[in-house]
């Protein structure tokens, strides 16, 4: 039995095609997946996400075991609100999840994490503190949560749907979060999201979350489902944990290097095992050059550095084409030709450097 | 659902439709095209291609998935529609009227034993 978010009854009511997700019961679309994904790059769709779990963190220590427990180094958190894109690594490199980490000010941290992973994460987190003795507290925020409304009208209208935001929000450099406070309901509004389009992802409590969403509905958000929700962030350049990278591989083959932070002699779980074992693979994009086929996850790539594997492939609606991540041979290069076995055939594909498509333009 | 009553179907979810020259029209379900969502992508079979009862003859696919297209009956293509090719969201549109290729078959009688319409309703509402 699929768990739901507090939108459930929502979705069905606009007609939603539900599919399980993460464990969760959740809308693939309200109709068309590729006019939900339209609408995102041309003007402002939204996105229940309110089965990933808010989890605060907070102590005196929260800092310490954050830079300990986290690849990326949140010493670059040096202005609250200020958000940072990290894995959570276990000791031996491999990836346990990625996550976003927000500063509140103070000893105040707050971790957005993925719903199929939350609770072994909670359950690493809180082992790692009881090892390290850390000063913090972990609140799993069941209360909350999230909606992400994305697209180059987004800020507007989230403005329109809910007065007295803008002034809170209007000056917010992506990544970073402000909190606005209306008829004493908290908003957590961060410029974050999962798209490659600018916009906002607001955590509030789950008892207004249906009032924002139809406030959102008037203000001419499209409502958009998880099918959207992956073509867009495929063509972001954007991974999905469980798909491009899990806790079998390195973030330096997940083309998440530039995420793991070792500018600093910090110790931070997986870095030996990070430093032991150089990548001699590398996540690369793929835009198929030939019609026949659509690139899917676990086709077999040829390379002429040997052989590769695609993570995720899909139709791209931007471009018209299809795309893909895939997992290749160290020395594989922007520019190099490659062959995807699709189904009976063997198709060519050009290899990219991710993203292929960012605030409505392409870029491969 | 639209199921029309004219036709005959699979529990594999194609719609077949017995056309006065004796071929056998072949597409997808209406309720098929609405669980795959937007398709993108088609291939149909080659015209004279022999195909068994059963065997994979054409495949659709959405953003989200691949799926083949059996062929319902023995038989030979007889023809392809290149137009949902060309423009594979027809299918979205209208599942009956964007037919994906035609089919002679080895022996017509063995039409009688697919689905009627009442028989497909059934086979949905079980999935």
């Amino acid at each position: 039995m699929s768990k739901t978010t507090p939108l459930n009854a929502t979705h069905r009511a606009l007609g939603a095609r539900m599919v399980d997700f993460g464990g969760y019961d959740m809308p693939v679309n309200y109709g068309s997946q590729i006019d939900e994904h339209h609408a995102v790059r041309d003007d402002a769709g939204m996105f229940d996400v309110s089965h990933m779990r808010v989890v605060d963190l907070d102590g005196e220590g929260a800092r310490d075991f954050l830079a300990h427990a986290l690849a990326n180094d949140v010493a670059r958190l040096g202005t609250p609100g200020k958000a940072l894109y990290s894995c959570l690594l276990r000791e031996d490199g491999g990836v346990l999840d990625d996550l976003i980490a927000y500063w509140r000010g103070g000893d105040r941290f707050r971790l957005v994490v993925n719903a199929g992973t939350a609770d072994k994460d909670i359950a690493w987190l809180r082992t790692l503190a009881d090892r390290t003795g850390a000063r913090v507290d972990l609140a799993p925020r069941a209360d909350l949560a999230l909606v992400a409304v994305q697209g180059p009208n987004a800020r507007a209208k989230l403005w329109r749907a809910l007065p007295g935001s803008e002034a809170a929000t209007a000056s917010l450099a992506p990544f970073n979060a402000a909190t606005f406070t209306r008829d004493r309901v908290e908003y957590f509004i961060a410029r974050t999201g999962y798209t490659g389009e600018d916009g906002f992802e607001i955590a509030l409590p789950a008892t207004h979350v249906e009032a924002l969403w139809t406030a959102l509905i008037e203000a001419g958000v499209k409502p958009c489902g998880l099918g959207a929700r992956d073509t867009l962030r495929l063509e972001a350049g954007m991974n999905l944990y469980g798909q491009d990278m899990d806790e079998a591989v390195s973030p330096l083959e997940s083309g998440l290097g530039w995420t793991v932070d070792r500018r600093a002699p910090r110790d931070f779980v997986g870095r030996a095992a990070l430093e032991r074992a150089p990548a001699a693979r590398t996540l690369v994009g793929l835009v198929l050059e030939d019609g026949g086929g659509i690139l899917r996850a676990h086709q077999r790539v040829s390379t002429p550095k040997g052989d590769g594997e695609i993570t995720s492939g899909t139709f791209s609606p931007t471009m018209q084409r299809s795309i893909a991540l895939a997992r290749v041979p160290v020395g594989v290069a922007p520019g190099d030709r490659v062959m995807v076995a699709v189904r009976d055939k063997t198709l060519a594909a050009r290899v990219v450097k991710p993203p292929f498509v960012r605030n409505g333009k392409v870029l491969v | 659902m639209n199921i029309p009553a004219n036709l005959r179907y699979t529990s594999s979810h194609e719609w077949i439709r017995k056309e006065l020259d004796g071929t056998l029209t072949i597409g997808i379900t209406d309720h098929a095209q609405a669980a795959l969502g937007d398709l993108v992508f088609i291939e149909l079979p080659k015209v004279g291609r022999k195909l068994g009862a059963g065997e994979a003859a054409a495949v659709v696919e959405s953003v989200k998935a691949a799926s083949d297209v059996y062929a319902p009956v023995a038989g030979t293509v007889a023809a392809a529609n290149a137009d949902v090719q060309k423009s594979p969201e027809t299918v979205n549109a209208d599942a009956y009227a964007a037919w994906l290729y035609r089919l002679t078959p080895d022996d017509i009688a063995t039409v009688d034993g697919l689905l009627d319409a009442r028989g497909y309703q059934a086979v949905i509402a079980e999935s």
